[in-house]
């Protein structure tokens, strides 16, 4: 080999060893790099205990509750498995929505219930503009109803 | 007509060269990007879920993505520099750090103007945005290892191994998004699958990346030009006919 492509090995190699040193790193982190825990983990006793940690998933359709207060507000947060009751006091972001994402941080009381110091909402990668969006409803809606006729026809 | 190439690898060769393509790569920037700012804010319809907000995508995307793609570059540039022993490959090493470390913060502070009215937070330590928040400062790494070694020689191969060792962090940032929960979204652009944006949106935001892509490349140049002056000083001054055709024919 020429000084030239032994310097280019030696780059290359350097690189690759780098990368699987990385590799090896992010796979022993894997379960601290998570930003959130779902549902289903936190029912399964996969979360810390006694301390702050943040959970995340869907805000179910119709869960949505708000005390007389106005600030205090009970929400379900379900990864489709499981479901977690969510208590928060404060103002929630714009976005935050049912049948959306959300995540939020705080602890677990004793009676399983999330007490929420932080709320956040976690919003999709779609764009499009409203009449899009009304559009794919209605079809999802036309196709949910064909799907039903489906089960009922045999009957 | 053959054109010698190697000839260019000469800095002082490449100093006109560079000279005469800034007009255009700034001329075709200038213009992609007003079209593209257009498209974005007047033409793009609002988004069903973020309404306006949604907008700061058409600078944040592409700032986003050029500072991947620039330290891509910058690193190739430093892998051939120590490969070939080329002055002018560190030298692009050296002027594109400012560029893309500049984008970072575009797409740091724009992300989180964005997250502010989005997600309820200015700031989250999630995954993707630790992890390009590190990238900027591996620029500053960079541009500071460089700065920090008088022997020109020296800093070059320094600041290179330091710009290459930092590429990992690269494919880190960009499947972050995949790899673990994170509270910023997935792609809505990728290379498998259909876009998951509106075409006119699309289009907007894929003119304003080939701006900053134009832009980049006249920013560069311009810069490469003033590192070749200042460090190609002694042979200009021991070869007074070179600085007379170098500065001279711009």
């Amino acid at each position: 080999m020429t000084p030239r492509q032994k310097r280019f090995a030696a780059v290359g190699l350097g690189l690759l060893t780098l990368g699987g040193a990385t590799a090896l790193v992010l796979n022993a982190f894997q379960s601290n790099l998570v930003f959130f825990f779902t549902p289903t983990q936190v029912v399964n006793g996969e979360v810390p205990k006694g301390r702050s940690f943040r959970i995340g998933g869907m805000v179910e359709e119709g869960s949505l509750r708000r005390e007389a207060d106005g600030l205090t507000v009970h929400f379900v947060v379900t990864d489709t498995a499981q479901r977690v009751p969510v208590t928060y006091k404060g103002i929630l972001p714009d976005l935050f929505k049912e049948g959306k994402g959300a995540v939020a941080q705080g602890q677990l009381g004793a009676d399983g219930t999330f007490i929420a110091s932080e709320v956040l909402a976690k919003h999709d990668e779609n764009y499009m503009p409203p009449e899009a969006a009304e559009a794919l409803a209605k079809a999802k809606a036309a196709g949910a109803q064909s799907s039903k006729t489906v089960i009922v026809q045999p009957q | 007509m053959k054109i010698n190439w190697s000839k260019y690898s000469a800095p002082l060769a490449f100093y006109p060269l560079a000279g005469k393509m800034i007009p255009w790569f700034g001329t075709v920037a200038a213009l992609t990007i007003a079209v593209g700012l257009y498209i974005g804010l007047l033409v793009a319809p609002t988004d069903f879920q973020q309404g306006e907000a949604y907008r700061i995508i058409f600078v944040h995307v592409p700032a986003a993505w050029m500072s991947m793609f620039l330290y891509v570059v910058m690193a190739g540039w430093a892998a051939v520099g120590l490969g070939l022993n080329a002055r002018l490959s560190f030298m692009m090493t050296q002027a594109i750090a400012p560029t893309g470390a500049m984008f970072t913060f575009l797409a740091l502070v724009t992300g989180a103007m964005w997250g502010k009215p989005t997600w309820g937070a200015w700031w989250v330590w999630d995954a993707r945005l630790t992890s390009e928040l590190i990238l900027l400062f591996q620029y500053a790494g960079v541009m500071l290892l460089r700065t920090s070694i008088d022997d020109q020689r020296r800093a070059d191969r320094a600041s290179g191994v330091c710009a290459l060792v930092g590429v990992v962090n690269i494919p880190i940032i960009y499947f972050s998004v995949q790899w673990w929960n994170t509270l910023h979204q997935g792609a809505s652009v990728s290379m498998t699958a259909a876009p998951k944006m509106a075409t006119i949106m699309l289009t907007g935001m894929l003119l304003m990346t080939f701006g900053f892509w134009m832009y980049s490349l006249a920013v560069i140049l311009s810069r490469v030009r003033c590192v070749i002056l200042e460090r190609e000083s002694l042979q200009l001054w021991s070869k007074p006919s070179s600085v007379a055709e170098a500065v001279e024919v711009r």
